[in-house]
């Protein structure tokens, strides 16, 4: 018995660091969720978290907006592509502010001079969430920008894009939606 | 002199070399605190990183240092931005992050506790017998081995 006993702990023990590293891995691996559900032509509930906003103390999340139809934006002003899109992410801001739909940014893993600094480039009317822990892209399965999601009236995911939006993409998600 | 001047007086003695030790803080640098922080987009600590995620967070320090904010004061500003990612650090009360501060302290704990089991054990068990001494030399044997290390002198 007490021959078996030493093993058996060793065993255990290389088995629950070996559990560990497991666990770590499916951890750091990609949310494909929110893509699979909306591929099949589903919906996913949008994952909400209260942030700062760009710029103010106040926190808003995407569920304050919820009753309008919310273009999730997630940007940074290091992303050379974010630079592309932002100017047809604000002409939409202009376009569907008025019919119920809002462009709101998540300015992800930036400081706040340089994201400032960009909405003033850009002339950036929408409002944008400060993700400083990146806990909201964790939510949204997000690994590099820019990414989008369109969230409909009831909260809900209805269309993702990961990379640049183009302006089929935004007409053909958002406009049915208002 | 009047006690109040006086205490006024000693006091301002007293803080004298506290100025002095707060005046000869080294100043903050970046190749100091680049090392000890991460670029949370990289992955990778930031003195290591080559994106231009990094260089902005360097600039955001070398306009930080150029303010005159000391080494921690620069650390809090950079969790404020990035959260505590930034800090080369695992996250404390998170499945793999805390691990790593667990799993030193339960390895060390099991050690103690196989030490202190085992130990008393290893005392308890009795010598092995030792070898038998080497049977004393006949007289003709030292004889020979006399005469043999005569020649090796010669």
């Amino acid at each position: 018995m007490k021959r078996v006993a030493v093993p058996a702990v060793v065993i255990v023990a290389a088995a629950a660091l070996v559990g560990l590293l497991v666990y770590g891995l499916v951890a750091k691996s990609d949310n494909r969720t929110i893509d699979d559900t909306v591929a099949r032509g589903g919906t996913v509930a949008a994952p909400s978290l209260a942030l700062p906003l760009l710029g103010e103390t106040a926190r808003r999340s995407p569920a304050d907006f919820k009753g309008r139809v919310v273009v999730l934006n997630f940007w940074a002003s290091w992303c050379e592509p974010c630079r592309a899109e932002t100017p047809l992410l604000e002409r939409l801001q202009r376009r569907i502010r008025a019919r119920g739909g809002v462009v709101l940014g998540v300015n992800y893993r930036d400081t706040t001079p340089d994201a400032s600094a960009f909405a003033r480039q850009y002339g950036v009317s929408y409002p944008s969430l400060r993700d400083v822990d990146g806990e909201l892209a964790r939510e949204y399965g997000t690994r590099a920008l820019p990414e989008t999601f369109v969230i409909d009236r009831q909260g809900r995911i209805t269309a993702v894009s990961r990379g640049t939006v183009n302006a089929k993409f935004l007409d053909r998600s958002v406009l049915p939606l208002l | 002199m009047r006690p109040l001047t006086l205490i006024a007086l000693l006091l301002v003695v007293l803080a004298a070399p506290a100025a002095a030790v707060a005046q000869a803080a080294p100043r903050a640098s970046l190749p100091d605190i680049e090392d000890e922080v991460m670029c949370p987009v990289c992955g990778t600590p930031l003195n290591t990183a080559e994106s231009p995620q990094a260089s902005r967070e360097r600039a955001f320090i070398r306009d930080l240092i150029a303010k005159g904010a000391t080494k921690e004061q620069i650390k809090a500003a950079l969790v404020d931005e990035f959260g505590t990612a930034v800090l080369a650090l695992p996250d404390e009360g998170e499945g793999v992050g805390a691990a790593a501060y667990l799993v030193p302290i339960g390895l060390v704990a099991g050690l103690a506790v196989l030490l202190a089991f085992a130990l008393p054990r290893w005392r308890r068990r009795r010598p092995a017998p030792s070898a038998p001494a080497a049977a004393p030399l006949s007289a003709a044997d030292r004889t020979r081995v006399d005469e043999e290390l005569a020649r090796f002198d010669r």
